[in-house]
């Protein structure tokens, strides 16, 4: 067997395809600065650890189990469908599928459920990558008997003994799972990679509601661009705002009432443009603009 | 004595890392693998006893060897463990793959041949496995 002397970490880096995962990282997702840093590091630190064993310098397989920490509505899923894609093409998983559960599809009903159905979702992961959403809920600590400590457990056990089998990444709030965190020292230690999402700036928000009008093959009308940023800073200031999704959720009743505005003309022919311009009208009638900022109680 | 029942029984036994990937034919292939084990090696004995219900929806050979570890760990040492993947295609539905994977800790006694005489001079043959003598809990066992 010949021994290999060098490694070309720029050619591996391109022919191991994740180059375009990265480049796809940055220009489909708007904003996240620290987010694709931290995966351009991650990216870069795995790459060279494959570069160390084919040298023969290294032989552990690295903790790749990661937390993501954010507010809602930030991006957390879609990034660590990139990162299922990201680890697969560097060959540290061998599917790069991407498991979603929160603690209903882990916690049994009864005593004697949890276990078989933590590890059937468990099998279901393995060569995957497991993301459990908002996973401090997994411990309660006001009720002892929370089956939700049974999952912890096999989780732990797993996540140490087939490293090489399955990437858990836990998701959540970031100050509710910094006490799951303090609470559970097993899994401090045993999660490499803690990365923070930030919340949206207006101005980001206003490029992600183009972004998501442009998919749906709507465009914005130009006397609705003052608005929308006026409504951003409005729906950002009411209880239960989540970043992006409320953002989503504003531009469907947009053209919830686009489609009533049009169907209200009566009989008139619309064109093409017609049918894509979501007009200033379409925002003006929004409860958020209407309200005043909540009072705190 | 070898027990020879299944696909590749007349090979050494498989590595897990040989079993692996089997599997991962299997899985590949979209055929539902399932684990059974028994401790009656007859060769007409074809239902074996189920670890589990087959799993379906597995993308990788490692939660399927996951299970096999269960399996083995408790059933591993006095039992016979195959594996069985089953094609759902509508015309087939049927086994399309199946090899034993773990073989009890002793050696397997074999079998006898039995001759029973009937109607005059007839005589009519059987084989019975020594191992079945005993009952299930004390079989294979020093």
């Amino acid at each position: 067997m010949s021994e290999i002397k060098s490694f070309n970490l720029q050619k591996a880096f391109e022919a191991s395809g994740v180059k375009e995962v990265l480049d796809e990282l940055d220009r489909d997702l708007i904003g996240l600065l620290p987010v694709k840093t931290r995966i351009h590091e991650t990216a870069s630190l795995l790459l060279v650890n494959k570069a160390r064993e084919e040298l023969n310098l290294s032989k552990i397989q690295p903790s790749l189990h990661m937390s993501f920490t954010g507010n809602p509505g930030t991006g957390k899923t879609t990034v660590a469908m990139r990162m299922a894609k990201l680890l697969y093409r560097l060959g540290y998983v061998r599917k790069g599928h991407l498991v979603l559960v929160t603690r209903d599809d882990l916690v049994g009903q009864y005593i004697g459920h949890t276990a078989p159905k933590t590890k059937e979702i468990l099998k279901k992961a393995m060569g995957g990558v497991l993301f459990i959403d908002e996973a401090y809920y997994l411990y309660r600590p006001e009720n002892e008997r929370d089956y939700g400590q049974e999952v912890i457990e096999i989780l732990l056990q797993v996540m140490e003994d087939h490293r090489d089998d399955l990437v858990v990444i836990l998701a959540g709030y970031a100050d509710k799972m910094d006490k799951f965190f303090s609470s559970n020292p097993g899994f401090r230690s045993r999660v490499a990679h803690h990365i923070d999402f930030p919340d949206y700036s207006d101005d980001e928000l206003f490029e992600i509601a183009i972004k998501m009008l442009k998919e749906q093959n709507y465009v914005l009308g130009d006397n609705a661009v003052t608005i929308l940023k006026e409504y951003i800073a409005k729906r950002r200031e009411q209880p239960h705002f989540a970043n992006a999704r409320s953002i989503r959720n504003g531009l469907d009743r947009a053209i919830l009432r686009q489609a009533n505005r049009l169907f209200n003309k009566g009989d008139v022919e619309l064109n093409a443009k017609d049918l894509s311009e979501i007009d200033y009208e379409d925002f003006a009638l929004s409860r958020v603009l209407k309200s005043k900022p909540p009072t705190q109680p | 004595m070898k027990i020879t029942q299944g696909t590749f029984s007349f090979l050494p036994d498989l590595t897990d890392e040989q079993i692996t990937k089997q599997i991962q034919y299997c899985i590949d292939n979209d055929w539902a693998v399932g684990i059974e084990f028994t401790n009656d090696p007859h060769p007409r004995n074809t239902y074996w006893e189920m670890w589990d219900l087959p799993m379906f929806d597995i993308r990788d050979a490692a939660g399927i060897l996951y299970e096999l570890n269960a399996c083995r760990k408790v059933y591993g040492d006095n039992h016979y463990i195959r594996l069985s993947a089953f094609d759902n295609t509508h015309g087939w539905e049927s086994i399309k793959l199946s090899f034993i994977v773990n073989r009890p800790k002793v050696e397997d006694p074999g079998f006898r041949l039995v001759r029973q005489e009937v109607d005059g001079r007839s005589i009519r043959y059987t084989t019975q496995a020594y191992s079945t003598d005993k009952p299930s809990s004390e079989r294979y066992r020093d």
